[in-house]
């Protein structure tokens, strides 16, 4: 480590690694893969028709459901619970964990979601429509399916899970929240095993699209691959994508004591809130969000080597995030700075995990991977230390901050130290 | 409906509702639970199939006629005959 990060002094037990990595993303159902597309710039962006809306673009994941789930379980529960259950299990087969033998009730299931309903509601009223708007023709199955804490519940029930589970709603900061809250429950000493990360089935709702179209927040672009640009001059908006990213995250004397591999340490953390608007960020709250980590992590932001930006394509999101990261790392020459929605499209709840899975294997290969799209930056997102279209090598990562953030002024960051 | 085409509706919505069983098999006269995996939930699915499809409304305390294939086509011939 060239940095002496705060957790050093914690004992074993207070200190929080990632040891499994299950995912699926647009362009990859799983790390290695997903990795691959990265470093080979290709984009999982598509053509998408949806209900009403009509045709747009979206990121779409192609995992095979029924690894894990039958089809009668993919047919009673959702999509978000089929991305959790897949990706859950996908995590603890990447853990080596002895799943057999672990006591199920001292696992806990965090899962951070951007919304959730809103898929399973449209899809009844669509249904009932057809009969009139008859609500005895309302599905039984609507409210299992709508409860909050349905994509955790799935999984739980996919797995005989029988510790704690529930979803974490902390808008598009949810997927770095579910982390969080993974690992504050293996330090208080609630669970030993914590599936944490976020999940989204934002694509299957018209609503979203519908949303940000009249927000002026939705991407085009002629070519599907070049519409979600982050930093880019001409970028026009956001790339809905579904996807999912769960962690196991153990303590670290627990991955020793088994021999675990070790991806990475949770060494800093932090949330706060804008409380200045439903949906305009807000960069001096940002940055105090990005230093409490960093503070937290007991690190300077010089020592950062990866910066994974939470950015979405919108004009104004990106440059006030770039607003922010200016205050903190403008003076830096360590720092590389990069987007992973560039890629993939904005995968809501999923988001701040997926993008963080993305880099985790500079931590292995040095290799930083870049934003793409970027044909022409804009000023506004100039910052020293931006990758821009290729990938470059690093002689050596050793931190990574990922930012994600969120609606109604919710912010979140985690910093992920090598091992 | 006939008999016959009742049984063969109520066995379509068995394949929407229970997608990984081999329904081939199925003994007419033994409870569907001896033979499938059905819960409550999807004893509820054929009600609303039924409901959804064909407008036949089936009350609560009739529930127990959905017992078997046998029991299901007997209870509904007379609701779906002029069907």
């Amino acid at each position: 480590m060239t940095a002496p990060h705060s957790a050093l002094k914690l004992p074993d037990d207070q200190r929080i690694v990632i040891t499994g990595i299950g995912l699926t993303s647009p362009n990859g159902n799983d790390l290695g893969s997903f990795r691959e597309a990265l470093l080979e710039k290709r984009s999982g962006v598509q053509p998408y028709e949806i209900r009403y809306f009509g045709e747009t673009l979206a990121g779409i994941c192609d995992f095979n459901a029924t690894k894990h789930q039958s089809k009668k379980d993919i047919r009673r529960g959702t999509r978000a619970g089929s991305v959790g259950v897949y990706t859950a299990n996908e995590a603890i087969a990447d853990s080596g964990v002895d799943w057999e033998n672990t006591d199920k009730s001292r696992v806990g299931i965090y899962v951070g979601v951007t919304e959730h309903g809103n898929v399973e509601t449209e899809n009844e009223i669509y249904v009932i429509k057809g009969f009139d708007y008859d609500t005895s023709c309302w599905s039984h199955h609507h409210n299992p399916r709508t409860v909050a804490n349905n994509p955790a519940g799935e999984i739980a029930l996919n797995l005989s899970v029988t510790g704690p589970h529930y979803t974490i709603g902390a808008a598009c900061a949810a997927g770095n929240a579910g982390i969080i809250q993974g690992a504050q429950m293996l330090r208080l000493g609630e669970c030993d095993l914590a599936i944490a990360g976020g999940t989204s089935e934002s694509i299957h709702t018209f609503g979203i699209f519908a949303s940000f179209n009249s927000q002026n927040a939705l991407a085009t672009h002629t070519d599907p691959a070049a519409a979600s640009r982050p930093f880019d001059k001409n970028r026009n908006g956001i790339v809905v994508a579904e996807g999912g990213c769960l962690y196991t995250l153990e303590r670290l004397s627990d991955a020793k004591a088994r021999g675990a591999e070790i991806y990475g340490e949770l060494v800093g953390y932090a949330m706060n809130t804008d409380a200045t608007d439903f949906v305009l960020p807000n960069p001096e709250r940002q940055a105090q969000c990005v230093q409490m980590a960093l503070n937290k992590a007991g690190l300077e932001a010089n020592h950062i080597d990866i910066l994974s930006t939470h950015a979405t394509g919108t004009m104004s999101g990106d440059a006030q995030e770039c607003k922010a990261l200016r205050s903190i790392f403008g003076e830096c020459d360590n720092v590389r700075i990069n987007n992973t929605k560039s890629y993939i499209g904005h995968a809501m709840g999923a988001a701040g995990a997926l993008e963080l899975a993305g880099n985790l294997m500079a931590f292995r290969d040095g290799v930083v991977h870049p934003t793409i799209n970027v044909d022409e930056l804009d000023p506004d997102c100039e910052l020293p230390g931006l990758v821009l279209n290729e990938p470059e090598q690093r002689p050596q990562v050793d931190y990574i901050l990922n930012n994600s953030f969120g609606m109604l002024g919710i912010n979140s960051v985690v910093i992920i130290g090598r091992v | 409906m006939t008999p016959a085409e009742i049984r063969v509706e109520i066995l379509d919505i068995l394949e929407d509702i229970s997608p990984d069983e081999d329904l081939n098999g199925l003994d007419d006269q033994k409870p569907f639970r001896d033979q499938l995996e059905l819960d409550s939930m999807d004893f509820l699915d054929i009600v609303m199939e039924l409901r959804k499809r064909h407008r036949v409304q089936i009350p609560e305390e009739d529930y127990g006629n959905l017992a078997s294939m046998e029991s299901t086509v007997t209870y509904l011939e007379p609701k779906m005959k002029d069907i």
